[in-house]
Order: structure tokens, then C-alpha cells, then sequence
């Protein structure tokens, strides 16, 4: 196997809180490959933005990591460790160089008094030597090719001027100018409508083909993740729960969690299914649940052992990996 | 078909924009022409874009936006009102029977009342209570009916996770013991293992006070599960109303089924069945002319683009407004077999 383009390992981030030290993402390992998109899925509060952002160094200042994460982007085969980057310009290669990002509200993100054009030429001037009439050539090319029409005018235009899915279109236009080995997607359907979200997924589905990137798409719509991941990985309270291609974890879900989250999922083949909700509420991070995280929600706890033990992961041979007791013991279903 | 709660004809909410010093305003037509019964006891799903009308509707139901134009009638068993003009007495009285849950439960909830005072307060304003003990034995037992620990009562709301808010601002919309519920994304913003413990007890208090529901969605698979009856929205228009089966069995508007296929499927080997849409849905400052949808259909023809076509009522409660819809289920049948 080729060496992955990014790797992830052991990835703990505390956060630093006048409430003492909170762990955002606890022991995290995964790795993407070029061309690949892995889905990273999860509920609000689980890290997996927290996670996204370190790949970037994007964390606030009172992020603390432990001194055993490590983060490697592989770009020409120059490994890079990504958390001993310190200097600003250091920094820059994955600030936007070979990584990109794209976030869910596109409103939000692009600056409302400069024209979308100036906002895309701008960070092509900073990453590449390139002139300023060739970044504005390069913009307007990225714009028609993510389907926008009329790019040479709508180059000049404000945030403000555009409907939300053409938002969304030109900040993958911007994201992909630099020509990013890899493109972080913090749920950039989310806000979209179901139409227009089903256009920009294919739209990213055509680009990793086109440029071979690699994405790490994170959403909580399993829907989504189904369309356009190949391999998956469940996040719950900062910790990694299970992961595998995106058939084994959506068709042989191993992880209590992952079988909850499938369950309580309205779905259309039947809809006389009832909706089982998971049990309970995401604990607050300032109080976790010692041994597995899921414990306080499982419904198949084993008691003592999960509430003291943190579950080490099992593997099938096929590589689906799940943290859970219940799985080391009765080993995966084939 | 059971009576109707809620009955309209041609119901209309337009918004002018500014003045013009010479010649009428510009006017947002934000809902037109809608004609649409909601049975007593429904669950009753309305489902469209963002810019649909759908939001819009809801509100002009409840008397939360201006009717422009056309007839809206509630009528329960104890009054009938026609909701375009209430009285002022009449509005007041309609406003304990008709109530709205919101989209975010965080912004809903005021930070500096208590729990208690969250859900007392519409008793207190409707002067529905006599005294302190019977708007608290009220406020306990709706909180009981949504499953709110009552010793959360006396906490502020910062102290609770989405989903339990969530069954906060429900039990606020109860306490009146309204007849009529507008749900406005009430799920939108939760996490799917609370949504479906949100949308489980908005089903069993519909079922135990014997409530009409209009649920506005704009996730199919939400209302597929929760509501009985849909409603299609298109640029304020309604284009398609059906029993939920019937409309997911046999759509019949074109836009329908996109909106259908563009439901993102959870079998990874299920990839790329999209009936694809293309552009967006046009300004309502701008509509285009003869059927709202034509600039994005791909079945449009001469007639689309001159005539807006008309809800043609299918039986079995099923419309469609769609000039081809017949040519095209006969098309589709041809294929098939």
C-alpha cells in the first residue's frame, strides 16, 4: 500500500476553559489516501470539526495537544509533521497550500465587502507566485467549472448577490484554485436544499475524479455520506468509535452507537419502521463517562467492564474496526 | 375524508416592496392562490425549498402574516371563524386555539425566565388560569405529557440539551390546549437520535389530545414517517397534495419526483439515480410566467410557458397542478410494462 496522503495518529486535543481542562478529541487515528473521500460522522458535540480544524492548525490558541498526536501530510513525498508547523508562513502549506476547506454557511465565510473575484485572486496570489491577471483567468475558469454562469460577471459580484447554492459553488470554486491534495468539507450541503444539495455533491463527486483529490467530508447526514464516501468513520464524545468502507458500516453497523444512529434514521424503503431514538442525551464534555463514552447510552452495556474499561478496537479481516467490548467478545458479524 | 380543521380558497399573503411614485408596487407574491384542506386529527406534512411560501402559509394560518386575498376558515367543533377577518375578541380567542412550535429551540426560549415561567407564561397572558395553583398544576401536568422531568422546572434553559428545549418550547405551545399546531422545522435543528424522540412524542400527544398537526418540513424522510397528508410548495404556489402513500407511491408533478430522488439514499451501491435539477428555484420578485416551475422542467412545453395550469383533483384526495401529468403517468406506464 502507498503511503497515505495525510495520517492521523493518536490525535488528543484538550481544550484549555476557565472550567478546567475539557477533552475535545480523545485518541483519534485515521488515515486518507489520494483520491479517497472518507466521511467522518457524527452529532453536534462529538469532534469532528475539532478534529477537521487541527488537520489545518485551526484550533484557538488554548487548544492544547498531547504530546503523542501526530499529524503527517505526505506532499511529494516530503513528509510533513503537521503539529511542530509553527511559523505563520510554515503554516501556509496547510493553510489553503495542500489543504482547503470548505465550511457549511457560505454566507459566513466569504467577507461581505470584498467581491467574491478579489477574495479568489487574492489567495491565489498568496500561494502561488502567479500574476494578478492570471489569478483572475485561473477564478473565472474555476467559477464555470463548478457550473456558475455567467462567471466573467458574477467575478465581480458580493457574497450577497448570490443565492446559497451558488455560494456554496464558489467557495468550492475558491477552495479548489489552489489545487488542494486535500479538501476538508465541514457539512457543506447542510444548509442547502435537497435539490441543490444533490447537484453539489455530484459536483465534488466529478472534481475528486477530475483533480485526484482527497476529501474528508464531515456531516451528520449518513444519507450524504452513503452518496459520496468511500470509507467512514463514527465519531462519539471526541472518540472514535468505528470505521470501515462505507458498505461494511452502513449494511454491518458493529458499534451500538452506529446501529442507534441507523435506527433512529427515518428511512424510505420503510416507512412503517418505527424511529428508535439512542437513549438519553450526548453527555456534556466536562463530564465524561469513564471507561467506553457510550456506556451512559448504550443499551447493550455490559456494566462494570464498560463503565471502567476503555474498549481497545477489533478488526475484521475485511479492516472494519469497532471500539466496543460487546464486539471483542463475540467477535464482528462477517 | 374526515371534516376539515382548517380549510382555505385561493388564499393569497402578498408583500408590497416600497413605493413608487408613479404605478402600483413592486409585490412579493410570498403565497398564491393556495386552495387546501387540513383534516381534523391529521398530521398534516407541508414540504418545499426554502423560498417555497411554505413558512409563509403556516404563519397566514395562524394569523402571523397578512391574508391578501382569498378565504381561510377554522372550524372545530365549539366556533367557526373565517381568519381573514377576525375581530379583535375573535383573534384573541383563536390565538389559545391555534399555536406554533419554532425551528430553533435555542433561540425560543427566553435565558432569564425559569422552565415553570416558560410554560405558565401563555396562561398568564390568555388569562386561561385563576390562581397560582392552577397554573401550576397545568404547567405539571403538560410537562409530565412531554416528558420533562419536573424537577427541571425550576432551571433556566441553558442548562438543557437541544432535544430536551425542544420539548420545552413544545409543551409551551400545549398548555393553552390549543386545536391547531403549526410544527415550523420543529426537528431541523436536533441531532437524528433526539429528532426521532421529538418527532415520537409529537405523534403521541397528536394521538392522546387528538390534535391536527401542519408539520413544515423541508426533509421528505421526516414527513414521510410523522405525517398522513402532504402538501407540495412551488414559488408560493401548491402544486401537488396527496395522502403521504399515495404521493410517495405515485408522484405525479415533475417536481415531486425530482425532489423525491434528490433524497440522498443510504445504500452506497444506490449511487447516481438522481433525476437531476437543474438552476435554482427563480426570485418570487420575478416570477416566470405561465407555470412556476417550467424553467426547470424538463417536460415543459409551449403550453407551460403561456398557461399557469390549475390543481386538477385526481380523487382519492390526490392533486396535481401540472398541465402533462396525465401524458406523463401514461408515458411512465407505457415504459414500465
Amino acid at each position: 500500500m502507498t503511503r497515505p496522503l495525510i495520517s492521523v495518529e493518536n490525535l488528543t486535543l484538550q481544550f484549555n476553559t476557565d472550567e478546567g481542562l475539557v477533552t475535545a478529541v480523545e485518541d483519534v487515528s485515521f488515515d486518507i489516501a489520494a483520491g479517497e473521500v472518507l466521511g467522518l460522522v457524527g452529532e453536534s458535540g462529538s469532534g469532528k470539526s475539532v478534529t477537521a480544524k487541527s488537520l489545518m492548525l485551526l484550533n484557538p490558541d488554548n487548544a492544547v495537544y498531547d504530546s503523542a498526536s501526530r499529524i503527517t501530510l505526505a506532499v511529494d513525498d516530503k513528509p510533513v509533521e503537521v503539529l511542530s508547523l509553527v511559523s505563520t508562513k510554515d503554516r501556509m502549506i496547510v493553510r489553503g497550500g495542500a489543504i482547503s476547506m470548505i465550511f457549511q454557511e457560505p454566507m459566513a465565510s466569504f467577507a461581505p465587502a470584498i467581491t467574491i473575484g478579489d477574495q479568489m485572486v487574492e489567495q491565489l496570489l498568496i500561494h502561488s507566485n502567479m500574476r494578478k491577471a492570471q489569478a483572475k483567468e485561473i477564478s473565472i475558469e474555476m467559477l464555470e467549472r463548478v457550473g456558475i454562469p455567467d462567471p466573467a460577471q458574477r467575478f465581480g459580484q458580493y457574497a450577497f448577490e448570490f443565492s446559497g447554492g451558488m455560494r456554496q459553488r464558489a467557495m468550492i470554486a475558491m477552495a479548489l484554485s489552489t489545487k488542494p491534495k486535500l479538501l476538508i468539507a465541514d457539512e457543506p450541503t447542510t444548509a442547502l436544499d435537497v435539490t441543490i444539495q444533490a447537484q453539489v455533491i455530484d459536483l465534488m463527486k466529478d472534481l475528486v475524479s477530475e483533480f485526484h483529490m482527497a476529501i474528508l467530508f464531515i456531516t451528520h447526514d449518513l444519507g450524504v455520506i452513503a452518496q459520496t464516501a468511500d470509507r467512514v468513520a463514527v465519531m462519539y464524545l471526541g472518540k472514535l468509535i468505528e470505521k470501515g468502507s462505507v458498505r461494511q458500516v452502513l449494511r454491518n453497523p458493529s458499534h451500538p452507537y452506529t446501529q442507534g444512529l441507523l435506527h433512529a434514521l427515518p428511512r424510505l424503503d420503510n416507512l412503517d419502521a418505527p424511529l428508535t431514538p439512542v437513549k438519553g442525551d450526548i453527555p456534556s464534555p466536562l463530564e465524561r463517562p469513564t471507561g467506553c463514552v457510550f456506556n451512559t447510552r448504550c443499551p447493550v452495556s455490559l456494566g462494570t467492564e464498560c463503565e471502567s474499561r476503555i474498549p481497545a478496537y477489533t478488526t475484521t479481516e475485511d479492516g472494519q474496526q469497532v471500539a466496543c467490548f460487546l464486539a471483542e467478545k463475540e467477535g464482528l458479524p462477517a | 375524508m374526515s371534516e376539515a380543521l382548517i380549510s382555505t380558497a385561493g388564499l393569497s399573503v402578498h408583500y408590497p416592496l416600497g413605493r413608487k411614485l408613479f404605478g402600483p408596487p413592486p409585490v412579493v407574491r410570498a403565497v398564491e392562490n393556495v386552495t387546501v384542506q387540513i383534516p381534523k386529527g391529521s398530521f398534516f406534512g407541508l414540504v418545499g425549498e426554502s423560498g417555497s411560501g411554505k413558512t409563509t402559509l403556516g404563519r397566514a394560518l395562524l394569523r402571523a402574516a397578512p391574508i391578501s386575498k382569498g378565504v381561510a376558515t377554522y372550524s372545530d367543533s365549539e366556533v367557526t371563524y373565517d381568519l381573514a377577518s377576525l375581530t379583535g375578541n375573535e383573534l384573541k380567542d383563536y390565538r389559545k386555539r391555534a399555536q406554533l412550535i419554532f425551528q430553533d429551540p435555542y433561540a425560543a426560549l427566553s435565558p432569564r425566565m425559569t422552565v415553570r415561567d416558560i410554560i405558565a407564561e401563555p396562561l398568564e397572558v390568555m388569562g386561561l388560569t385563576q390562581s397560582r395553583e392552577e397554573t401550576d398544576a397545568r404547567v405539571r401536568d403538560i410537562a409530565a405529557r412531554c416528558r420533562i422531568n419536573l424537577e427541571h422546572l425550576r432551571r433556566f434553559p441553558h442548562a438543557f440539551s437541544g432535544g430536551q428545549r425542544q420539548r420545552i418550547s413544545i409543551a409551551r405551545a400545549l398548555v393553552s390546549e390549543p386545536h391547531f399546531i403549526v410544527a415550523d422545522e420543529s426537528v431541523a435543528a436536533l441531532d437524528v437520535s433526539i429528532q426521532a424522540d421529538v418527532l415520537n412524542l409529537l405523534q403521541s400527544i397528536q394521538q392522546d389530545m387528538g390534535l391536527t398537526f401542519l408539520f413544515i418540513s423541508h426533509d421528505l424522510s421526516v414527513v414521510a414517517h410523522t405525517c398522513d397528508h402532504l402538501a407540495v410548495m412551488y414559488l408560493g404556489r401548491l402544486i401537488e397534495t396527496a395522502p403521504t402513500r399515495d404521493l410517495f407511491a405515485a408522484p405525479r408533478h415533475p417536481y415531486t419526483m425530482a425532489l423525491m430522488s434528490a433524497i440522498p439514499s443510504l445504500d452506497p451501491d444506490d449511487r447516481g439515480n438522481v433525476v437531476k435539477l437543474e438552476g435554482e428555484i427563480p426570485s418570487p420578485l420575478n416570477p416566470p410566467p405561465g407555470c412556476k416551475f417550467q424553467t426547470r422542467c424538463r417536460f415543459a412545453i409551449d403550453i407551460c410557458r403561456k398557461e399557469e395550469p390549475t390543481l386538477d383533483q385526481l380523487g382519492l384526495e390526490h392533486d396535481v397542478a401540472c398541465h402533462r401529468w396525465q401524458e406523463l403517468a401514461d408515458e411512465r406506464q407505457a415504459s414500465a410494462v
